[in-house]
């Protein structure tokens, strides 16, 4: 195969992992959302776990989308 | 950014913003780039901020001095609600950490400036600073009974050549783990912006239908800048945090 088509086609498996991310982040904010309906006081601890959460599982999607910006542009 | 390759047509070159040129008069001489004028700056910038804010103590503070008191507060919550009451001693290390790195995140969004967050050796001398403190601190408080850490308390005898070696490799890629996210975060919002610049100068030098739908990537550019802009707020706090953390069981021990 080709080198330059090798490249590109490394670069989109390599953000594949941003599915499962896609998942993770979806299921912090369910969660997020039902503990807020069921107790609205607790909304001030729980928001700030959540963005930590988010933040967390965020750089996971930025770990694969920096090995996929490695593969296109070195 | 987009240069144009020798057949006229601009390539995508996304990493040359990341590249450090030195400074100055002196610059070249003792290696002082513009990644180093720019922790200068942000260091000046948070100093300005306490300096002058906190100079009036006025009863009802205005705008600097509720600035200053605001970020006080507010780093000095963090530390004390994560770390216990011990956090008092850990603040001004907890303080300063936070605000190296949102100066070096927010001051990279400015036009023409540089990123010194997005430079791995950067990020990794944080981490590996935190994490030399962390084992420090722990040593220095409990010796020798540190190293219980790494079974916990409760947890079945026989584990113990499963659970050891897992909890040995856990803290070893803390450092590993909290310097790639920071440098990974920014590394890929600029290059995300450099991307999109660039389609706007190919879509351009088409037609007339290129230039209107080059109007795409510019309002994105403008959505990512915001979102940038928290991903700035959002990972410094992140990385206080997850200091704050570490400094936590550093100094209970689970």
């Amino acid at each position: 195969m080709d080198v330059a088509a090798a490249t590109k086609l490394g670069a989109g498996i390599a953000v594949i992992a941003l599915a499962g991310v896609g998942i993770g982040i979806g299921n912090i904010f369910s969660a997020l959302v039902t503990s807020i309906a069921r107790n609205p006081s607790a909304r001030d601890q729980v928001f700030g776990l959540g963005i930590l959460g988010f933040a967390l599982t965020e750089a996971v999607a930025l770990f694969a989308l920096l090995i996929a910006f490695l593969i296109l542009f070195t | 950014m987009a240069v144009a390759a020798p057949t006229g047509e601009p390539t995508i070159d996304a990493l040359s913003q990341f590249k450090l040129a030195p400074v100055g008069f002196m610059g070249s001489a003792v290696n002082f780039t513009q990644a180093n004028l720019l922790m200068v700056i942000g260091a000046g910038l948070v100093l300005a901020l306490l300096y002058y804010g906190s100079r009036p103590r006025a009863v009802v503070p205005g705008r600097l001095q509720a600035a200053a008191e605001l970020s006080y507060d507010f780093v000095y919550n963090m530390a004390v609600d994560q770390i216990g009451p011990e956090g008092k001693r850990f603040f001004p290390f907890v303080f300063t950490l936070f605000f190296f790195v949102l100066m070096g995140n927010l001051l990279g969004l400015v036009p023409f400036s540089f990123t010194y967050t997005s430079h791995i050796a950067v990020t990794a001398a944080l981490a590996l600073l935190v994490i030399v403190i962390v084992t420090v601190v722990a040593l220095a408080e409990h010796g020798w009974t540190f190293f219980t850490y790494f079974f916990p308390s409760g947890a079945p005898v026989f584990l113990a050549p499963l659970i050891v070696p897992i909890e040995i490799i856990s803290y070893l890629s803390r450092p590993v783990s909290l310097s790639i996210r920071l440098f990974a975060n920014m590394v890929a919002g600029h290059v995300m912006f450099a991307v999109f610049a660039t389609f706007v100068v190919m879509l351009g030098g088409h037609s007339l239908v290129g230039s209107i739908a080059a109007i795409g990537p510019v309002a994105i550019n403008v959505v990512l800048i915001g979102f940038e802009l928290l991903v700035a707020a959002l990972q410094a706090y992140v990385f206080a945090i997850l200091t704050c953390i570490y400094l936590h069981d550093a100094v209970h021990l689970h």
